[in-house]
């Protein structure tokens, strides 16, 4: 009777050691470079979050800009059998086969920050990050009313305004290029006299901004689809004689610490926040999943907007 | 008739009427392009950003070009460019007011050494291992981009150094102060190569290591030393590059360089099977390389087809290099000319 008891006793505590201590997880996490500081520091939030919770093994793989890297670092994750894929698209296309292939392993996939594309999406559990249609809205929104604000738009007087898109066929570039065409829309004065690619890089940037400035002289706004492009376009604006900020209206997403620095000194006029800081987000995701939880198809982060009349008290405590 | 002749059996004389046609057609499609105004005490214009923004693709041409007349390559200069953009940037670093961590010339002395090292490196690999050029340096093109974002912790590091921007940013006489320091370094390597014995040497190596060897020539350390100059190369290039956005991206700086400067050579005239080498027609590829970027940009082609249209011209261009349609042109010159005379008789 005794050793029955014991054994009870020893199967309890099992038990309860096995409630107690959460299953361990491998989670592989597919980032896509570094070419901003905003990448950065979405990288290091995801990296020290899944580090603090010791329930949690990350592996971490960079695909350097390049979509066959990634596909490849999926592919690993998968033939290692982890528990759960985090992964940012690259670029919207070419993921089908791949997540299929982890759908068929019965692997999760959370995204984070870029979607793939709409006929891919039944593949991935949710998608988590910025809302990027909102905010190329919510940049244009703000010009309408900072326009206005200072006189500047009587709604019938031409408005020339010049867009330098993030990669051709990202996520970010067409939904922030989608968002402030909406508003344009409904100013009919506005007009976007030229838009061309810039990469996300500030080096790109400034040779589109270059040309832009030859090619015309009555420029107004510049919308850059990141803040690292609208940099390198402030150097280029300010070859040209110009006054950045004042002679041509500068908006810009992402709202990086340059920005901040640059609308402090009153180079910059407005940047729209896409926070990178997805990682305590991005864990208790997953450790919801283990718990066999049901996500919610979206989860959206939480962002503001930053022009001169806040930029200044908010630079001290930008992490990125 | 008979000067076109002389001309077109110039070696330059085809990149040149590549980049002549390039231009016509902005003469004749793109408004303003050649518009040049003075703004800010310098010139302004299309004209003048082609021949800065095409600076740092006529460095890494110079090294290339003495490479790629070894029969070699260096596919690692874009990685090298970062790692060079990298160092000077963490050293010179500096806060907001502009005060540099360390003295500028040091740090961009220490750079350029850092990416002669890089070069050494890949002649190591090619004169001594024996290895295949491609591989050689195919490894520096991918570790190099690693050592890039090692050097600036992954992120992008910014400067603000006044003094350092005139690298890329300043201007001398009115003209980019970048163009000087491309005369400098194309005029030094034209004089070291073309008046000494070295550039024949060189050229010997690339047609034939062997023979090379037995007529006394140390291929092995024309080879380690001709990739070590490449470095260096890449080296300047990268404090070019980093001047001109005043930061340093271990990710994206220099990234597809090696391409554009190896199209800048191989459009230039010299071969990539090794041999007979055109410094001037290197930097010439390199202004076509420019003025197809600077042109897609002022012609406000859509980013979607973008690559496309630089794909044609640059098959163009090949085309226009290829000995048999340039022989047959010639003949075809040649027999209007004759034909002409025969009916004048």
């Amino acid at each position: 009777m005794k050793k029955v008891a014991v054994l009870m006793a020893v199967l309890a505590l099992f038990a309860a050691a096995a409630f107690a201590a959460p299953k361990h997880w491998v989670v592989g996490f597919s980032q896509i470079g570094s070419e901003s500081e905003w990448r950065t520091a979405n990288t290091i939030s995801v990296q020290n979050s899944f580090l603090e919770d010791t329930s949690f093994t990350l592996i971490y793989s960079d695909a350097q800009q390049k979509p066959e890297n990634q596909i490849k670092a999926l592919r690993s994750f998968i033939a290692r059998k982890v528990d759960c894929i985090v992964f940012t698209a690259l670029v919207e296309t070419g993921y089908g086969p791949v997540l299929e292939e982890a759908k068929r392993a019965g692997i999760p996939v959370i995204m984070i920050d870029r979607d793939v594309q709409a006929s891919d999406r039944h593949l991935r559990l949710t998608i988590m990050g910025s809302d990027f249609v909102k905010e190329g809205e919510k940049a244009g929104t703000w010009l309408a009313d900072y326009l206005k604000k200072k006189g500047l738009d009587d709604g019938k007087k031409q408005i020339n305004i010049v867009e330098l898109q993030g990669t051709t066929g990202s996520a970010p570039a067409i939904d922030r290029k989608t968002g402030f065409a909406t508003v344009m829309k409904t100013h009919p004065n506005w007009v976007l006299t030229r838009s061309q690619t810039g990469n996300f890089t500030s080096s790109e940037g400034k040779q589109v901004m270059e040309a832009f400035l030859k090619a015309d002289k009555n420029i107004q706004v510049l919308y850059a689809h990141n803040d690292q492009m609208a940099l390198g376009a402030i150097q280029a604006i300010k070859e040209a004689g110009l006054k950045p900020g004042k002679d041509i209206i500068i908006v810009g997403v992402d709202a990086v610490k340059g920005a901040f620095e640059a609308m402090v000194a009153g180079e910059m006029n407005c940047s729209v926040e896409c926070s990178p800081l997805l990682g305590p987000q991005a864990v208790q995701a997953v450790r919801d999943l283990r718990d066999g939880k049901k996500l919610p198809a979206r989860i959206w982060t939480i962002e503001g907007i930053f022009d001169e009349t806040n930029a200044a008290a908010a630079l001290p405590t930008r992490q990125y | 008739m008979a000067f076109l002749r002389n001309l077109s059996r110039k070696k330059i004389f085809w990149p040149l009427a590549a980049l002549v046609l390039l231009m016509c057609f902005n003469l004749f499609f793109t408004p303003n392009f050649f518009r040049v105004e003075i703004k800010e005490g310098h010139l302004y214009g299309n004209v003048i950003d082609i021949l800065k923004n095409s600076a740092p693709i006529m460095f890494l041409a110079i090294g290339l070009t003495l490479v790629i007349a070894t029969k070699g390559v260096d596919i690692s200069v874009g990685s090298v460019v970062a790692i060079s953009a990298g160092v000077v940037a963490m050293l010179i670093g500096g806060d907001l007011k502009g005060v540099p961590k360390n003295p500028i010339l040091l740090s961009m002395a220490a750079a350029v050494l850092v990416a002669t090292l890089a070069g050494m490196w890949n002649g190591l690999l090619v004169s001594r291992v024996g290895m295949q050029p491609v591989i050689a340096t195919l490894i520096l093109l991918v570790a190099g981009r690693g050592i890039a974002m090692v050097t600036t912790n992954a992120m992008v590091v910014w400067l603000y150094a006044k003094p350092f921007a005139l690298l890329g940013q300043g201007y001398l006489l009115g003209l980019p102060f970048s163009l000087y320091m491309v005369a400098f370094l194309l005029l030094a390597t034209m004089l070291v190569t073309r008046r000494t014995a070295l550039g024949l040497f060189i050229e010997a190596v690339g047609i034939n290591p062997t023979a090379a060897r037995f007529a006394g020539i140390n291929a092995r350390n024309i080879v380690f030393w001709v990739y070590a100059f490449s470095g260096f190369c890449a080296g300047i290039s990268g404090l070019v590059v980093c001047s001109t956005v005043m930061s340093a991206d271990g990710n994206n700086a220099g990234d597809g360089y090696e391409m554009n400067a190896i199209l800048a050579v191989v459009l230039g005239g010299t071969s990539m099977s090794g041999g007979k080498f055109y410094l001037m027609g290197s930097m010439v590829g390199a202004l076509i390389v420019q003025t197809l970027t600077t042109t897609i940009y002022a012609f406000n082609v859509p980013p979607e087809i973008a690559f496309l249209v630089k794909a044609v011209v640059v098959w163009v261009v090949s085309l226009l290099q290829s000995p048999d349609l340039r022989s047959g042109m010639a003949g075809f010159l040649g027999r209007r000319s004759e034909g002409g005379k025969e009916a004048a008789a």
